[in-house]
């Protein structure tokens, strides 16, 4: 392919966008100088060393995606209360990347915690305006600049100095359209010093068309805060979610992220943590679960800027039918980061010939005095486990599933709330009964 | 035809429980079972032992149905079926249990979930019920006092972290718990101290019964001061080459091995 086709394509793609970009809410300028970005950058292809093993462009070549009437398929209050994680959790709906206060529930939430809608918020909220657009960096990515120009809603979650949620806050996307598009929904987090909060990113999607969700979500992490956050991806065989979450940590805060990936035809999720302040701690977690010929691809990077911080990452994989699972981990110790430690993990189990797994841990380290660690492994069911769980009268197919269960429960038993631990061991019971 | 329960057992110990003939095995296109004969009826406890590479375990392993190894030849009949057609959980839930000479660490598979699942499968091949979760746990109680495992070790997951008499203990308890015909020892007594030693043949011991047998494999006589055996076998070079009273095992220990090779060696002459 060479790069006249490429731009066509992109070009195509924002076929349209200009005239729309103005009746956008915000910075106008700050749209414009994102779409002339997406338009340099343009839709990365697999000659993207980021991108090689998912192939974005491949997807739009097939021409989907494109349509430019967005004709919601309604979805119900119903519908919402099916898609409960967390009972008791205020709820916030964004369908199509639009959020409907209809069927928010957002009552709960106590003194301290705002949640609402971003088009209205970088318009008059202070911190909003602060804090939109600068923590996702618009060159560094397409899908981010796309975002930025594009979106015309999102939550905008905010919590008070020393306040805490005791309720988690669930923002439930939901892609449900008539007609092959692509979603632009856009988040910010701003946990400010001392709070305590809990995120549920979860994404459905209703009906057989397919979407593309792209969404970008902001996480600002104030000192001494503490933010769990989740990511639960449940989606239907027609959708596709690109997934970009970029994350600031200041100082002794402590921001712990859980990815779990059980659906959607294509995902990919982006997340970016850096470490501004000394004393940071984060962990991430992720699980994915593939079957058919679905694509899940975890790209993390943690950047560590400054000395004394710690990150911990546990990523692990069950793949099974023709199905591909892509993780790259990338963490930066830069020259002035000493007494770093950073550890990272992926596990991958293979459970069919015609499954792919594609690891590749990436540790760029430029101090000296620091314990790093990574460690990554593909393979099968431990034969010897199987046999000795059979040779006990356990059939090959529960000894299978036990086995799947384990491997996935180390990842599961880090959550530490108990509602989203039994959704998530229901979840994985249906996966693989 | 009179049936009471006299001339039942009267016909159970005069038919082989479990019938081994000629049997060839294989392990990577290697043959280490070379024509070997056996036959245990209910109630005995036949030891089978001889040197190192004589193909003990292979044999341990080819009636539990480990895959790795391909039998070429031979029949084995266990209680009246063609055992090498079932695969290894079928045999499992026909009555054959294998206390493995390196039980597996399973880490995240609950040792107690693990062996209700097992007691499930096998009453659900036999046509039964599952089994009552109130006596299960009682069950479990009972058998644990059987081989002195502690009652934290059972809600472990399943081996991790256990020292190496733990792990054979847990055998033995596993065992206790699935009520097997037949019982085979691997070299269970293989990285035990004599303490550990004594409570795992206690353990065996209190299993003895008129309609169940074991097979002890060992390299060593020491376990059969414990397991009195009924008959003692020698296997070199993949074959029976000498069996005898337990008393053979007391010969084998003051003697070695090598009068038994050379003997098989002048007789293959």
């Amino acid at each position: 392919m060479n790069v006249m086709t490429e731009n066509k394509l992109t070009e195509r793609i924002l076929s349209g966008s200009e005239t729309k970009l103005v009746s956008l809410a915000g910075n106008a300028a700050v749209r414009k100088n994102a779409l002339d970005e997406f338009r340099r950058m343009g839709v990365p292809s697999k000659r993207h060393e980021d991108y090689k093993y998912i192939n974005p462009e491949g997807l739009f070549r097939l021409g989907e995606f494109m349509a430019k009437a967005n004709v919601v398929r309604p979805v119900t209050s119903h519908d919402v209360e099916e898609m409960t994680i967390a009972p008791g959790a205020a709820k916030v709906v964004i369908v199509n990347g639009i959020l409907i206060p209809e069927l928010s529930k957002l009552d709960r939430l106590p003194a301290g915690v705002t949640v609402k809608s971003i088009a209205d918020a970088v318009v008059s909220d202070a911190v909003a305006k602060k804090y939109h657009s600068t923590i996702a960096n618009d060159s560094t990515d397409a899908f981010i600049a796309w975002n930025t120009a594009m979106n015309e809603s999102g939550v905008f979650i905010h919590i008070a100095k020393g306040a805490t949620c005791e309720i988690p806050v669930h923002v439930v996307h939901i892609a449900s359209n008539e007609a092959a598009s692509t979603f632009h929904p856009r988040n910010l987090i701003v946990a400010e010093v001392d709070s305590s909060l809990n995120v549920i990113e979860s994404f459905e999607s209703i009906g057989p068309v397919k979407t593309l969700t792209n969404v970008v979500t902001e996480v600002m992490v104030h000192k001494g805060a503490k933010l769990n956050h989740y990511r639960i991806q449940t989606e239907g065989e027609a959708a596709h979610q690109m997934n970009t979450t970029c994350v600031v940590a200041e100082s002794a805060s402590n921001y712990c992220t859980y990815t779990f990936s059980f659906g959607g035809a294509w995902v990919r999720n982006n997340l970016n943590i850096s470490f501004t302040q000394q004393h940071t701690e984060s962990h991430l977690y992720g699980l994915y679960v593939t079957i058919g010929n679905r694509v899940v691809d975890n790209h993390t990077i943690v950047d560590h800027a400054i000395p004394n911080c710690m990150s911990n990452e546990l990523y692990k994989g069950v793949v099974d039918g023709k199905s591909t699972a892509v993780f790259n981990g990338k963490i930066f110790v830069r020259r002035d980061a000493q007494k770093t430690n950073a550890y990272q993990t992926n596990r991958n189990i293979l459970l069919s010939d015609d499954a792919t797994v594609n690891t590749k841990p990436q540790l760029e380290i430029y101090a000296d005095d620091v314990k790093c660690s990574h460690g990554t492994s593909t393979g099968r069911l431990d034969e010897d486990a199987m046999f000795y769980l059979r040779a006990r009268g356990v059939g090959e197919a529960s000894a299978r599933k036990m086995l799947v269960r384990a491997f996935a429960e180390e990842v599961v038993n880090n959550v530490p709330d108990e509602a989203i631990k039994a959704y998530l061991d229901n979840r994985l019971n249906h996966l693989m009964s | 035809m009179k049936s009471d329960a006299s001339d039942v057992s009267m016909w159970l110990k005069k038919t082989a429980m479990i019938s081994i003939k000629n049997l060839h095995a294989s392990v990577e296109g290697k043959e280490i079972l070379r024509g070997l004969n056996l036959e245990v009826k209910p109630g005995e406890v036949h030891a089978v032992m001889g040197p190192n590479g004589s193909g003990k375990s292979t044999l341990a392993s080819v009636l539990a149905g480990r895959e790795d190894y391909e039998v070429t030849d031979g029949e084995v009949t266990f209680n009246g079926k063609n055992l090498i057609e079932l695969s290894a959980e079928d045999r499992a839930r026909e009555g054959l249990f294998l206390a493995f000479q390196y039980p597996i660490e399973i880490p995240g598979v609950s040792n107690i979930n693990f062996l209700k699942t097992a007691i499930n499968e096998i009453r659900e091949y036999k046509g039964l019920d599952p089994i009552d979760p109130k006596q299960f746990l009682a069950l479990v109680k009972e058998k644990q006092k059987l081989v002195e495992l502690d009652g934290k070790l059972a809600n472990r997951s399943v081996n991790e972290g256990f020292s190496g008499g733990e792990k054979k203990r847990n055998e033995i308890f596993q065992m206790a718990m699935l009520e097997p015909t037949l019982g085979i020892l691997d070299e269970t007594d293989s990285g035990l101290d004599i303490d550990a030693l004594r409570i795992v043949a206690n353990g065996v011991n209190k299993l003895r019964s008129p309609e169940r047998s074991f097979i002890v494999v060992t390299h060593y006589q020491r376990l059969l001061d414990y397991i009195v055996p009924d008959y003692v076998h020698v296997l070199y070079n993949g074959r029976i080459v000498k069996t005898g009273p337990k008393e053979l095992a007391l010969e084998l220990e003051e003697k070695g091995y090598d009068w038994i090779k050379s003997d098989a060696q002048n007789a293959a002459v």
